[in-house]
Order: C-alpha cells, then structure tokens, then sequence
C-alpha cells in the first residue's frame, strides 16, 4: 500500500529534477521517514545525483533518516510558548516518553519534536500531536492527552 | 464556473452574487484559526452545522467557517450578524442558544465580551476594546467570507483592482501608484515595494518572477498564515497585480508545510482563481499570462531569507548568498525576482482601488498604512491586531491588548521576533513606526510583539533565543556559525551563576563581528536582540556576573537593577 503510495509520488516527478523538495515532501508526509532506498529511487527517477538527495534529505529538518513513532508529539519552543512555560511542558513530556527531542521509543510508540513557532501563541505552550493541536498546556494535563495514544 | 473573458464579465457576476445575497440575513461565522482550531473550534462549527440542519434553518441562516477573527485567546469564536455580535469561548453546548438567538435578531448576552474590570459588557465587534481601537483594513473582510470561496471573494469587492490595473491602467501607472503610496516591505526590512518592483522590471531578462514569502518562521508571529488562511484570494490579487506591474509571466508562494488548512485554502484559490481565467493566459482578455506555483519550506528558518528561499524554490538546500547582486535582479535560475512578504501583498488590491492618497492618508510620516501585529506574551487580549502606522504601542498593549494579566506589570516589550530587541517598558509611547522602533534597538520585524511582565529574565531570554538561533544557522559562514556558538555558551554560563568579569566586554566584542562579517540577514542580526538587551537591561547582566546566583532570582535581580 505504502510502498505504491511513494511509487506514485516518484512516477509524478519523474525527470522534473527541480521538484526534488516537493517529491520527498510528499513522500515524507505520506510514510514518515526516508528510507535509503526509497532515495536511491527518487534520485533515479528525478535524474539528480544521489549526494544532492541526500544533502536535501538531511539539510531540511522536515525530512527523517529514521523511522518516526506511529504518533508524532511537538511541544512549541517558540518565544511565547516559551514564556509561558514552554520549557517546564518539554521537561514533563520528555519525563513521560522517556524521549529527548528528535527520538523515537522502542515500541515506535512516540516521537518527540521540538517545533517554533507553530502560530497559536495566544493559546500557548502548546502540545500538538499529530497534527492536533492542544492548547493552555500544563505539565500536569499533559500526561492526560498523550495516555489517549497508542 | 464560466471562465471570465472581460472585466465587464467579473461585474456581471459579482452583481449575480450580490442579488443571491440578503445583507439583513442572519449569519454565524465560525473562527477556524489557529488559536481557535488549538481549542477546537470544529467540534463548535460542526455543532453549528447539525443544529441549522435540525431546526432546518438552512435557507434562513448563512453559516461558514472562516479564518483568524483576531481575539485569539477568547477562542473559539463566533460571530453572528447582522450587526457582529461577537461570541466568545463558545462551546457546543452553547450553539443551540446561539442559532435561535440570532434568527430572532437576539443577541445571548452571557457569552458577550466583559470588561474585566467594570464588568460591563459589549457585544458588537465595534464596541469591544480589542477589536475597536484597530483600523482593520487588510482584515476586516476575513469573518465575512469563506476562505474556499471565491464567490464569497468576489462578493466583498474582490479582483476589481485587478479588473481596475488590467483595463484601466498601464503597468507604469500600477508602478507608480505604489511608489506614490509609499508601501514599505512587511516582512521585516521595510524597503520601498515600489522601488524593489522597478528594479525587477528594469532589469534586462525577458523572464521575471514574483514571489510571496510567507515562510513566517519569525517566533510569536502568526498574522502572515492568519491572512493567508483566512483571506488566500486577496494575496493572490495582490501578486497578479504586482507580476503585471513588472512584466513577470511566474509566481511563486512560498509557505510553511505544517499548516495543513493554510495549504489547502491556497491551492484551492489557485485553482479557482486559473478556472475563472484570473490566472493563466489572457487573464480577463487582456492579453496578460500569469501562473502561481505553491511551494513549501520544509522547516528551517533561514529559509524565509530571501536569496535562501529562492535557492529552496529551484530545489537545493537553503542556503543565503551573498547580495552583492540583488535578487530583484538575479533571483530564481538567475532571473529577475521580486519577493515581498504576505502582508505586503495584500495591501496591494486596497491601493490600486482606493489611491496612493487615500493610502498616504494612514500611518506617520515615513509609514503609511496599517501594519498587522501578532500580539501575544503576557498580555490580557492576545491574537492579530491591525492598526495604522505609528499607533502608539501603548495603545496596542494596553488599549486592545488590556495590559499584563495576574496583576503583574510590565516589564519590556520585545519586537521582531529572534532576530528582533527589547524595549523597556519606560518607552511604551513610541509609536509603531518602522524607522523610529529600529533607532529604538527593537526593529518591528514582520510585526510579532511580545509583552514580557516584570517576572521575565532577560538574560534567559537572550540565551533562548540565541540558542533557537543556533540550530537555525545553516552553517555557510563562520562568524555567524561560530560567534552565535560563543555567544551562547558565555550567556549560558552567565545563566547558570559561572559569569566572569570580562564576560559583557567579550558579548559586545561578538556581537559586532557576528553583525559585520555574516553573508545574510539571519548571522548579520542575531546578536540583535542581545545587544537591545545589554542597552536597555546592562545592570540585570552586571548583577547576576556579581552575585553568581543562578537564574531562580532572577525577579529579584531584576528588580534590584531597576
């Protein structure tokens, strides 16, 4: 399924070197990570060496080398989230998954980002789990919203 | 829908929308924002939604989800018309009150606006201190439509300035009434757009581009996506405008990746705007081509650097060169490209239809306009404002801010994100003001302010953000590479009671290396918001060297060296 999900995204650029960001985006959203040779493909169908892939690959931080945990967990580090207690929520969140920013649990359970700004300052600090987005987080209530993922 | 092929065409289906609208019908919009959507603002709209369907009041009550309201921390809000009564922390359990309140022409007086001190309450847009000391120019139209709709668009008077620039005008008019108007840069410089558009025209390749930066990595700034999400289409007029002024064929959006209803709302514009022959070939007839590619950053800040995000539009990694020749000359594959931030963009429409005059008519002396403010920190009222040119940031913290909440005071207030400074709160009669605030050592920036309470540790502060600034840097060049790494370790010693005598001497020392010997804006300014610190705050720095103590009394420190 996957597998011909990121086919797709490869035949759709094929031989359009300059949409190199656009296909490793799409396929990053759609598997999560990047394999080596899901790369190797992309550089052969898009007709750039694979070295530019690779600097592309690692230079934007969107992109992972390694395989990411079925839920991905973001705590805002930006100034206001920040301010306002930015820092105590990322400690407390990295309490629970056992994480430091950047890791993925052995159970593939989580892995743990940090973000800034993502743009809801006026409800920070924020704890955005795939993509949801929770506001006026607290340290306590944190293990509350993460218990709900498995 | 029909691909329109005149002008006269465009008014002929905005006055067909306008017959299908009734302005006295009751209407519910729903904020879908940012902030709003954090406290689940679409559980209320899908409320809202079943609860029209239920009672079947589908004919009598217009109902859409919108973008950013503005008082983003009274989310989710709502507002019902006629009239704009504003609703605020709504929940689901509220949306039945609400609906037959509004049919009725009533208004729920509990979820009302109340002044939290006299208590009194206000419920239309125009009599909330939030919203009523704001001049809501480029926002005002965001609660009135549906941002996937370019019916909703056309229907407040949407691409009439384009109609206007394209049958009624030359390009050099276009140029020259944007000159005339005076619009500065939004996005952090505060260049005349107008110049940076001639230069791009004058230069000589046939091809050109125009580029919307709306990478807004600026930390505590969000009025860039709010626009962009809530009101895509008058970013686009606002850039076909533009490409016709300077003869560019292509343009570019550049935005975040991780804003999935912004993403959506934009290629769903685009979409529309190329179906209705407002992008692509002969637009309205008029012999002019022009088409608009989406492109994402993909998270690093340095690419919201304009010769950086350029690099990252062709595909490679983002890295800043440097400018001896401007972009506006060689830009995108070494073609002339002119990129203005968002903001900019969407001021454009407004001074094509109303006039240089009437635009020069707002703001100071050498800003004219309104300038959209992502105000947040420790202040009561949080969330986008909108007001003209130097308003003094007193009137933005305390008048539509409301001031610092938990009875705190004030203690700085910090413009401009990362790359931005800090000012006491001694200088709060400054007006907004591009020139005036850069003298002040607290460059406006894209326009994100933070209020810090008499609780914040500057120092600490200096040291986050280096520490953001750190991680940003791509690494091309080493005084910006190096030096921010030296910076942070002294700041962090400082942080952690190890400072040394010569430690500020060292900081200056730094800072202007680090300013002088950088290639791009992000290495050039990082040591920006150090350096307002150690202006406005030295005694907090001398202090804590002093008493070694670590950063928990830091209140106390603070206090002392006031």
């Amino acid at each position: 399924m996957r597998e011909q999900k990121i086919d797709s995204i490869i035949e759709k650029y094929k031989g359009r070197s300059g949409a190199l960001i656009h296909a490793l985006t799409e396929i990053q959203h759609a598997n999560h990570w990047l394999p080596r040779a899901v790369m190797q493909k992309v550089a052969d169908a898009l007709e750039v060496p694979f070295s530019q892939v690779m600097q592309i690959a690692s230079f934007y931080k969107t992109f992972s080398l390694t395989p990411k945990g079925r839920h991905e967990v973001h705590v805002c580090t930006g100034m206001t989230c920040h301010l306002r207690g930015g820092a105590k929520l990322m400690a407390k969140v990295q309490e629970i998954t056992g994480l430091k920013c950047g890791e993925t649990d052995a159970e593939a359970k989580f892995t743990l980002e940090a973000g800034s700004c993502l743009g809801s300052c006026s409800i920070g600090p924020e704890l955005i789990v795939d993509g949801k987005h929770y506001g006026r987080m607290t340290p306590e209530k944190a293990a509350d919203v993460l218990k709900q993922y498995e | 829908m029909l691909r329109l092929q005149t002008a006269a065409e465009l008014e002929k289906l905005r006055a067909g929308i306008l017959a299908g609208r009734d302005p006295a019908k009751p209407c519910i919009a729903v904020c879908g924002g940012a902030a709003c959507d954090g406290l689940d603002s679409a559980a209320v709209g899908t409320a809202f939604a079943a609860e029209i369907k239920k009672q079947g009041l589908e004919a009598k009550v217009d109902f859409r989800i919108t973008g950013c309201h503005g008082l983003c921390n009274k989310g989710p809000n709502v507002i019902a018309g006629p009239g704009d009564v504003c609703y605020l922390e709504v929940k689901p359990e509220d949306v039945p009150e609400v609906v037959a309140s509004t049919v009725k022409g009533e208004v729920v007086d509990r979820l009302v606006y109340r002044d939290p001190s006299t208590g009194a309450k206000a419920a239309h847009m125009n009599e909330i201190p939030f919203y009523k000391h704001q001049m809501r120019i480029l926002l005002g139209d965001i609660p009135r439509i549906d941002p996937t709709s370019i019916d909703d668009y056309i229907g407040v008077g949407g691409y009439s300035a384009l109609a206007k620039a394209l049958t009624r005008m030359t390009p050099d008019q276009v140029l020259e009434e944007v000159k005339r108007a005076n619009l500065r840069g939004r996005g952090g410089g505060g260049f005349p757009a107008g110049l940076k558009w001639e230069t791009t025209r004058n230069a000589p390749e046939k091809t050109k581009y125009v580029i919307v930066n709306g990478h807004e990595g600026e930390s505590a700034a969000f009025m860039d996506r709010a626009m962009l999400t809530g009101n895509p289409h008058r970013v686009i007029e606002g850039l076909i405008i533009g490409a016709y002024a300077i003869g560019a064929q292509q343009g570019f959006i550049y935005t975040r990746h991780d804003s999935p209803s912004m993403a959506r709302h934009i290629t769903k514009a685009l979409a529309q705007a190329a179906e209705c022959g407002l992008l692509g070939k002969n637009i309205l007839g008029t012999g002019f081509d022009f088409e608009v590619e989406l492109h994402f950053d993909v998270g690093i800040f340095v690419s919201g650097e304009s010769s950086a995000l350029m690099r990252s539009i062709e595909g490679n990694a983002p890295e800043p060169r440097p400018k001896y020749i401007r972009t506006s000359v060689s830009g995108i594959w070494d073609k002339p490209s002119n990129l203005n931030n968002v903001e900019t963009w969407a001021n454009v429409p407004e001074i094509i239809n109303r006039g240089a005059d009437w635009y020069t008519s707002i703001g100071s002396e050498k800003s004219k306009g309104t300038k959209l403010v992502s105000l947040s920190g420790h202040v009561v009222n949080s969330g986008v404002v909108e007001v003209p040119m130097g308003t003094p940031l007193r009137t933005i913290v305390f008048d539509i801010g409301g001031g610092v909440p938990d009875g705190r005071a004030p203690k700085a207030i910090h413009f401009g994100g990362a790359m931005g400074g800090s000012i006491p709160i001694g200088m709060i009669d400054a007006p907004l003001d591009f020139d005036g605030m850069s003298k002040l050592g607290a460059p406006i920036g894209a326009g994100g302010l933070l209020v810090m309470n008499e609780d914040t540790d500057m120092i600490e502060m200096a040291r986050y953000l280096l520490d953001f600034l750190v991680k940003e840097s791509c690494g091309k060049c080493t005084p910006c590479r190096e030096g921010m790494w030296q910076m942070l370790k002294i700041l962090t010693d400082i942080v952690e009671g190890r400072g040394r005598k010569f430690d500020l001497e060292r900081l200056a020392d730094l800072t202007e290396v680090t300013s002088l010997g950088s290639l791009c804006a992000l290495g050039k300014t990082s040591s920006d918001p150090l350096k307002s610190m150690l202006r406005y705050f030295k005694p907090e720095f001398e202090a804590r060297i002093a008493a070694g103590s670590p950063a928990g009394s830091a209140a106390a420190a603070g206090r002392e060296a006031r």
